[in-house]
């Protein structure tokens, strides 16, 4: 081969060049481009997720707190489980990818097909997982009342469980005292046309005061962590005063304006950087839905080649790979 | 079809006698992983809770040493031992399961020292800012107020 002269010709099969640069095929390559270049867009929204959290680091939440629920398991607080199984899942997904990209090098159909359907089985049940985490999220646990300087002051008592003094959260609803209210929503067919309203809160910061006035051992804690790695909670007096002078929302589970677990940038980087992997992991179980069929169809058997299987393997282990660095620094560290 | 698959981990010390037996191993020593992770997650032994070692006081030597130490100085050993264990995983699933442990050298170079260079500078740009407006926040001589 003349080796001065670059070939742009199409009468290869791979690409015009005539050959395989570092023993890659061009498809295989230009994955790997793509990956390189998504990886750094991941690494873009978890530094800002960092910046968010030093900006804040006193004032953090603390994710054991926030992700304690499992399905099926009402009422009971198991942190980290959930999530755990969620990477197991995922894990658990890309091995049968990697098993249909072996058996893809063996040119074994039906052991392609297999491996190809339970992954595409194991990103659904990801995503579904992760469809659960987001309405539970958005849902809400204890709801919270937010300061006038968007800080977050959560209800508790201590309780002592097995000898051990702890703090129990208390739920807003069971903590209000339910006063009659001549507020009504505002809707456009009522009030003014050109303007709108949003949800009004469950309750009035009143009528959480006065909940708090009447129950003597609840206290507030406000999401500032002392040196134990606690959030502060306060004496009666000021908890008391705290409510009554700064308390300005009720705020019941989390969106993009408002989070009842703490700082509002909390939620906003949990819905993005969550919801942009749970697109890539979406998008990653279609793209394996059209190789499935086409492995179905015989396509790459009649080409001679399952490299498309690779190559969407390499995808699909890419978001594995995301969602391993995810799961570290949303829920561990 | 010539797939060469290198059917060893660790250097060496854990071989295998075909891929899909590889594939199992690999899967093995991930779960085992995110095991520990969750343990330790979970229960949060006190000894990983507090740093070990204080910031060096001082002049500009001192702020560089923090610098260099800063995994060490600033961080919760857990948290350390997280992020450690995190990237033994990436290590894992890039080479074997995405197979860059087949690839030509100097591929998974261009792969992979691009990427930790990149994020390197911008986990670094962004930490060190993060810091900074955090006292700019919280300082001695604060001028914004955002408890009220």
């Amino acid at each position: 081969m003349d080796s001065t002269v670059a070939s742009t010709g199409t009468e290869e099969k791979t690409w015009g060049g005539g050959n395989e640069p570092l023993k890659a095929s061009y498809g295989k390559m230009m994955m790997w481009f793509f990956i390189v270049s998504d990886a750094l867009t991941f690494s873009g929204f978890l530094a800002a997720y960092g910046f968010s959290r030093f900006k804040f680091i006193n004032e953090w939440p603390i994710a054991d707190e926030v992700f304690t629920h499992v399905p099926f398991l009402h009422g009971q607080e198991l942190p980290m489980i959930y999530v755990a199984i969620m990477t197991f899942i995922l894990i658990m997904s890309s091995v049968t990818m990697v098993l249909a990209v072996d058996a893809g090098h063996h040119m074994n159909k039906a052991k392609v097909t297999i491996y190809m359907f339970l992954t595409i089985i194991g990103g659904a049940i990801f995503v579904g997982s992760q469809a659960w985490e987001w309405a539970t999220f958005i849902q809400g646990d204890y709801g919270a009342v937010q300061t006038k300087g968007g800080n977050i002051l959560q209800f508790g008592e201590y309780v002592t469980v097995d000898g051990v003094e702890k703090f129990k959260r208390v739920s807003i609803e069971d903590l209000a005292v339910v006063q009659a209210s001549d507020r009504v929503d505002h809707e456009r067919k009522n009030g003014l046309w050109f303007v709108d309203e949003g949800t009004l809160p469950p309750y009035t910061v009143n009528e959480i005061y006065e909940g708090l006035v009447a129950n003597e051992n609840v206290l507030v804690r406000n999401q500032f962590i002392d040196e134990n790695g606690h959030k502060t909670v306060l004496s009666r007096a000021e908890s008391l005063k705290q409510v009554k002078e700064r308390g300005k929302l009720v705020v019941k589970g989390a969106n993009l304006q408002v989070n009842e677990y703490g700082t509002t940038l909390f939620a906003d980087f949990f819905f993005f950087i969550t919801g942009f992997h749970g697109f890539h992991v979406l998008s990653g179980v279609i793209i394996n839905i059209i190789i499935f069929f086409n492995v179905v169809l015989g396509t790459y058997e009649r080409r001679g080649s399952y490299e498309m299987v690779e190559k969407v393997g390499l995808y699909w282990h890419f978001v594995d790979l995301v969602w391993v660095f995810v799961f570290t620094f949303f829920y561990l560290v | 079809m010539a797939h060469e698959h290198k059917l060893e981990i660790f250097r060496g010390r854990w071989k295998f006698k075909s891929n899909t037996q590889k594939i199992w191993g690999v899967l093995a020593f991930l779960t085992f992983i995110t095991l520990v992770e969750v343990v330790l997650g979970i229960y949060k032994p006190d000894a990983f809770m507090h740093t070990w070692m204080d910031p060096f006081e001082g002049g500009f030597f001192a702020t560089i040493g923090n610098i260099i130490l800063s995994p060490i100085v600033y961080m919760k050993p857990l948290n350390l031992i997280f992020i450690v264990l995190t990237i033994i995983k990436a290590y894992y699933i890039a080479w074997d399961f995405m197979h860059l442990r087949d690839e030509t050298g100097s591929f998974r170079k261009m792969i992979v020292w691009t990427g930790v260079f990149l994020i390197c500078y911008l986990m670094f740009i962004l930490l060190q800012e993060g810091g900074y407006v955090f006292n700019v926040y919280n300082g001695k001589d604060a001028l914004i107020k955002h408890d009220f």
